[in-house]
């Protein structure tokens, strides 16, 4: 296993989208929210556009829209413009600012700028928080963004905690390859222990498609600001996904309280392992509901693993969503023989893959011509159709296929619903034999690829 | 019934080709071979189910069944006989049959129309008509609509009299046998015929086995004319006469046909098998063996020992790597009567272990092969109770169950890995790559990791408790990222009530 940076010049077909849209992601987690792009307008509409045409909502979305003045002479009249125009025309609870790479390569003073603007401003401002991530888009991906935004978050609205410790609170720190279906479910599984869920961002109130009964020019829905104030006071912390760890123990620094990264929460350990913990915390048995959930998987397993044995998958994603995919796909007797990801990361390490290299999906074509499924977003389906192998859309952006916001795949009955969804696209592929591919004679030629994957319908 | 089906029946019944027929006493042949079904107990298909397995792979006809819907709505296209090019034979096709058809006898009118409808916007060489137990029962004269339509439309319509009622799956295959020993076989001349053309019986190409074989016979220069009825057209079928053996698959299915044809044309027939090494090596010796016979050239017997030598090698050399994954392995073997000895040979030949085979449907003599195989302690069975299955399988007693879908779920309910080795299988096991299939997939059920996975505890008890060391161990393994973080390894020791407090 090896994860040396890609050695090419160019990047074909990108996998990666850019970190200040992650961090615009996190920031739509908070209720009566809007991130607002320290940049160019075209940062913001580009952005913009690909989480309209994954979510196909509207998305509260505002740029500070720098010109060529402004990127020579500084940008904090733009920023401070922008958020006073936010305020008056949206009232904002909460505006969440990303650098881009324009203002980063300028060289702002963010901090200094912003500080002067809130003081200055702050009968204008007065309840509307304001929040400012680093997040130049030359640096990481959506996952880098997504936690450099929580980590703001955190550092900025949750005060060292002077409340009383409620024992029966938990935090929850989504990891970015996480859906908003996906952190509904989370929630509703830790709260099924009799505990109450908080979740930071929670992109699984505003993010999930609904229709409101009135318009709102902000987010409709997410983490209210002030649970978010009163995170150190949980008993708990539970990040989900490698990159959350950072934020994990800014919380532990700020409240004290325990926390635990877990790795993934897909499949039959990693789910057990998190009812475990759950059980611990709140003392109570694990609910008969989960048990038959349980039960269903391993009858899923069962039934699914005809179809998995052998399979040669290839996977294009974020550090930890590859991390999670592979593993899920090794533990199903898959074989990942290539993970394209979009940045370093201590997890890379234990991703389960022949080949983990950081790269574009050109890298994944490459390295994809003779496997069964490739695993992506979107943008795998030139590929795909190049490769003529089925596509599994993951991830982000999936702009051609209805509902991605609802994929649940997490947890003992989202394991179980995507371990048959995978199945079916491989039954879909179902080969038919014929006098060619089963000539004794041919085979003789072929003997190195006899280890092809047998496709059945059991 | 039909006066000619009950004589068909009867002299299916009394078959003398049959080596369990021909043991039997005058009085206990009269009374047939099917045991009489019990209620409440049975399983496995009805007559009808039978005729159209064997009937239905002859890839160009179409396949009219005479009934209600559920004869064909409820199995049409489950079974996986592969064509090399018409599809037609998958099109499910049938009368539907309603109340009132049956009530004001309208079905024979409506069974005529059927074919009209198939013969005009279709256009197959034939059509093969199927009774069932409703048409059966009220009297419909199958015979007569189809000699009618034949007629009219001017193309073979085939009347296939095997009414589910009338006895078990096998019963059926017999019953097709008859049907096309009485109206198609011998109705048509080959366009070629060669001193060296054979056909092969009972062989119905599932999944395509019949290609994993039948490039071995053309190596040999021997020709297959038809393969009844696999990948089969009609014209081939209807000219099989003229071939110069037949091998006989599954040989209690169409035994009655071979000894006709063997009759009637003097086609001498052997009993054979594709599954395994040395039983696919003796179907190509006893093919040629009887082609001498029969006049081709004796350097024949020659050429097909040097190709016998040569694929087993090939084949042997293909098996080794496999050789030390599947050594010691237990294997619970639970088919009907399939003459797969020659599998379970090769399988021992791996350092594979038969813990136990069943033989419900097997013969004195198969009884016999299997104790010389499995001279130690051989676990054999009559048919082993569900329960008694889940126990052994449960309980470990074997590592892998081979056998039909049937038993597929006593074998992953009690989390043990199955391999389905019946005909509605997806792989293809014939001939010498079958055989290295065959083991391969064996060797992919076994080596896959969810088992492991399934069989190892919940960390919680039936009732959801986590036993206090089952959740340390949970808790470690959740912490097992970042073992390195003190306040993580104080949490990873901290129990409920501390958790409570802190």
């Amino acid at each position: 296993m090896s994860h040396p940076i890609v050695a090419k010049p160019v990047a074909i077909n990108p996998l990666k989208s850019s970190a200040p849209l992650g961090a615009a992601m996190a920031f739509l987690g908070i209720e009566g929210g809007v991130p607002l792009f320290h940049g160019s307008q075209g940062c913001t509409a580009f952005a913009l556009v690909a989480l309209v045409r994954h979510f196909k909502e509207t998305i509260p979305f505002q740029t500070t829209a720098m010109n060529e003045v402004s990127t020579i002479l500084g940008g904090a009249d733009h920023l401070e413009e922008a958020l006073l125009n936010l305020k008056s025309r949206m009232k904002p609870q909460f505006i969440g600012v990303c650098s881009t790479a324009l203002t980063e390569t300028r060289g702002e003073d963010f901090v200094g700028d912003l500080r002067t603007i809130m003081e200055r401003r702050a009968a204008e401002l007065a309840g509307t928080k304001v929040v400012f991530a680093s997040t130049p888009d030359f640096e990481g991906a959506l996952e880098t963004g997504w936690s450099k935004a929580v980590l703001a978050i955190i550092r900025a609205l949750v005060p060292a905690t002077t409340v009383k410790r409620d024992p029966r609170r938990v935090n929850i720190l989504p990891g970015q390859h996480l859906t908003p279906a996906d952190v509904e479910h989370i929630k509703d599984i830790v709260e099924s222990f009799g505990l109450t869920a908080v979740a930071l961002p929670d992109i699984s109130t505003s993010l999930d498609g609904t229709v409101p009964e009135q318009w709102t020019p902000t987010s409709y829905g997410g983490c209210p600001v002030d649970d978010v104030a009163r995170m150190g006071g949980a008993a708990c912390t539970i990040a989900i996904g490698e990159h959350m760890r950072g934020c994990a123990e800014a919380l532990h620094e700020i409240g004290g309280m325990p926390v635990v990264v877990l790795d993934r929460v897909e499949g039959l350990a990693a789910t057990d392992a998190l009812m475990a913990l759950l059980a611990d915390i709140s003392g109570r048995p694990v609910p008969k509901r989960h048990l038959r959930r349980r039960s269903q998987l391993v009858d899923a397993m069962l039934d699914a693993h005809f179809h998995f044995g052998g399979q040669k998958i290839a996977i294009g994603a974020e550090p930890d969503h590859a991390f999670a995919l592979a593993s899920l796909f090794q533990d199903m007797g898959a074989q990942v023989v290539v993970a394209i990801t979009t940045n370093a990361s201590p997890v890379l390490a234990r991703v389960p893959a022949d080949v983990v290299k950081i790269g574009d999906l050109d890298d994944l074509e490459a390295a994809a011509a003779d496997v069964d499924l490739i695993v992506t977003h979107a943008h795998g389906r030139q590929m795909a159709a190049r490769l003529h192998t089925p596509l599994l859309r993951v991830g982000f952006p999936i702009f051609d296929r209805l509902g991605p916001a609802h994929a649940m795949r997490v947890g003992y009955e989202g394991t179980r619903d995507f371990l048959f969804e995978i199945a079916n696209v491989f039954l879909s592929q179902e080969h038919h034999p014929t006098p060619e591919s089963l000539d004794p004679f041919r085979a003789s030629q072929q003997e190195e690829r006899h280890d092809r994957p047998s496709f059945s319908r059991h | 019934m039909t006066q000619t089906l009950k004589e068909t029946i009867a002299s299916v019944f009394d078959e003398p080709a049959c080596a369990a027929n021909a043991a039997k006493d005058e009085k206990a042949r009269k009374k047939g071979c099917s045991k009489p079904l019990t209620p409440g107990a049975a399983a496995g298909g009805c007559a009808f189910d039978g005729a159209k397995i064997v009937l239905q792979p002859i890839t160009d006809a179409a396949h009219l069944v005479h009934g209600p819907l559920a004869c064909e709505g409820n199995g049409w296209d489950n079974r996986h006989a592969a064509s090399s090019g018409p599809t037609l034979y998958r099109t499910g096709f049938t009368t539907d049959l309603s109340e009132l058809d049956i009530v004001l006898g309208n079905s024979e009118k409506r069974l005529y129309r059927a074919i009209r409808y198939i013969a005009e916007t279709r256009r197959p060489p034939a059509i093969f008509v199927y009774s069932t137990c409703v048409s059966a029962l009220i009297g419909d004269d199958l015979n007569a609509v189809c000699e009618h339509a034949s007629q009219k439309f001017g193309l073979p319509v085939i009347p296939v009299d095997a009414p589910g009622f009338v006895g078990s799956k096998q019963l059926g295959n017999k019953l097709a046998g008859e049907t096309l020993f009485a109206h198609v076989i011998g109705t048509r001349e080959p366009e070629v015929s060669t001193p060296t053309d054979i056909n092969i019986l009972g062989e119905y190409n599932l999944s395509g086995e019949l290609w994993q074989v039948k490039p071995l016979f053309e190596r040999l220069g021997i020709r297959l004319h038809a393969c009844i009825t696999g990948d089969a057209r009609y014209a081939e079928v209807a000219s099989a006469h003229r071939s110069k053996v037949n091998m006989m698959v599954c040989s209690a299915a169409l035994i009655n046909l071979a000894r006709k044809m063997e009759e009637r044309w003097g086609i001498p027939y052997f009993e054979g098998s594709f599954y395994g090494v040395s039983d696919t090596s003796d179907a190509l010796r006893q093919t040629s063996r009887l082609l001498v016979s029969r006049g081709a050239d004796a350097d024949l017997l020659d050429r097909t020992e040097a190709l016998i030598a040569e694929e087993e090698a090939r084949v042997w050399q293909r098996l080794a790597p496999y050789r030390a994954r599947l050594k010691g392995k237990r294997v619970l073997l639970y088919t009907g009567g399939v003459k797969s000895w020659s599998v379970v040979s090769a399988l021992m030949e791996l350092g594979i272990e038969i813990v136990g085979t069943s033989v419900r449907k097997s013969t004195d003599e198969d009884k016999t092969r299997i104790k010389q195989l499995m001279k130690e302690d051989p676990h054999i069975f009559e048919a082993i109770p569900p329960r008694e299955m889940y126990r052994m399988l449960r309980d470990g007693e074997a590592d892998i169950m081979l056998s039909g879908g049937r038993t597929q779920f006593i074998a992953l309910k009690a989390k043990t890995p199955w391999l389905d080795i019946n005909q509605e299988r997806h792989q293809a096991f014939a001939g010498y790559t079958g055989m290295v299939e065959l083991v391969r997939c064996l060797d992919l059920a076994l080596s896959n990791p969810i088992w492991s996975q399934i069989r190892a505890p919940a960390p919680f008890d039936a009732d959801g408790r986590v036993a206090k060391v089952a959740r340390r161990n949970g808790l470690q393994s959740v912490l097992e990222a970042a073992p390195d973080k003190p306040f993580l390894r104080k949490f990873a020791g901290a129990d409920a009530q501390e958790l409570g407090e802190c």
